[in-house]
């Protein structure tokens, strides 16, 4: 089970290599370099200050980030109502679906909320039924029907 | 057409846990997928053009940068104003995602959905006003769900 990290103090240099770097990295053959140069910095600096914030977890991943529905597969948020003294259990049984990408406690009646993601859209609904099969309760799908806005950028 | 090919495929698989933290970055994967580091940078900046790649660059936690309160705010308004509603709501500061999304009723009347991310509750509260602020009268039923613990996070993996 993760738990919620304590906010890291981050140093100016950092907090200036994330907010520059949360999107737009070049496809150049030097890559790093080209944008350590933007910053005033080295190559070697840059490279440093990545490998040590993905070591203490300030970044959970430095790459590309996919869209799995233009790959042909989908994403699926679902929420279930789990009676209080089952949530340890249910939560294992939905974590242990590789299709479940996230989930998250929320305080409501509906107290479990996760994202499905497959490759192939019918994967969903095969999540779904073995889900209910296993913990015996109902899942609700709450598909996107439109997506106004998506930019998961914060400030550091 | 074909979304991605097999050597898309992988390429998303060497690339899903992070590029290579090494000078010549597309090299390296050129290497380990046995292509030229060219056909690397052109099949990526095809993969971005057409959004498969919707970003490239640092992933932060949020939580690392203390943005420790998240809240879902959840709207239950008129379907017929939804499409203009949801395009204000989601072109605000605070909002990182906003959809609309299907209603379960009676339990569940709401149809848009807006998260938002703060430094505290208060924070968080504070920002589902200014939504209800720009939805104004449109708004027939309203709540915010804290999220209170992570349960798992560990995103789309394609078996590779």
């Amino acid at each position: 089970m993760t738990e919620r990290q304590a906010p890291a103090v981050l140093s100016d240099l950092d907090r200036n290599i994330i907010n520059a770097l949360q999107g737009g990295f070049p496809l150049t053959d030097t890559p790093y370099a080209d944008v350590a140069a933007t910053l005033g910095i080295s190559e070697t600096e840059l490279l440093e200050r990545l490998k040590s914030m993905l070591d203490t977890r300030v970044l959970t991943r430095f790459g590309p980030m996919f869209q799995v529905e233009r790959m042909g597969g989908r994403f699926v948020l679902a929420a279930m109502a789990v009676p209080e003294p089952r949530f340890e259990t249910v939560n294992a049984q939905v974590n242990a679906l590789p299709e479940v990408a996230h989930n998250y406690r929320r305080d409501h009646a509906f107290n479990m909320w996760f994202v499905l993601a497959t490759e192939t859209p019918g994967g969903i609904d095969a999540a779904i039924a073995r889900i209910e099969a296993e913990t015996e309760l109902p899942v609700y799908p709450f598909p996107k029907l439109k997506e106004y806005f998506v930019e998961m950028k914060l400030k550091a | 057409m074909e979304a991605i090919d097999s050597i898309d495929r992988a390429l998303i698989v060497a690339t899903q846990g992070g590029l290579p933290l090494v000078s010549r970055p597309y090299d390296a994967l050129g290497e380990t997928l046995g292509l030229p580091a060219s056909e690397v940078q052109a099949r990526m900046a095809r993969l971005l053009e057409t959004g498969v790649i919707r970003r490239m660059g640092a992933v932060p936690n949020h939580y690392a940068l203390g943005y420790v309160a998240n809240g879902m705010t959840v709207w239950d308004v008129d379907d017929a104003q939804i499409d203009a509603l949801g395009e204000v709501v989601g072109q605000m500061a605070c909002v990182t995602h906003c959809y609309k999304r299907p209603r379960h009723m009676p339990d569940w009347p709401y149809n848009l959905f807006a998260m938002v991310h703060g430094h505290d509750r208060a924070e968080v509260l504070a920002q589902a006003e200014q939504i209800a602020e720009q939805l104004g009268a449109a708004v027939r039923a309203r709540d915010v769900l804290f999220s209170s613990k992570i349960l798992k996070k560990t995103g789309l993996r394609l078996v590779g």
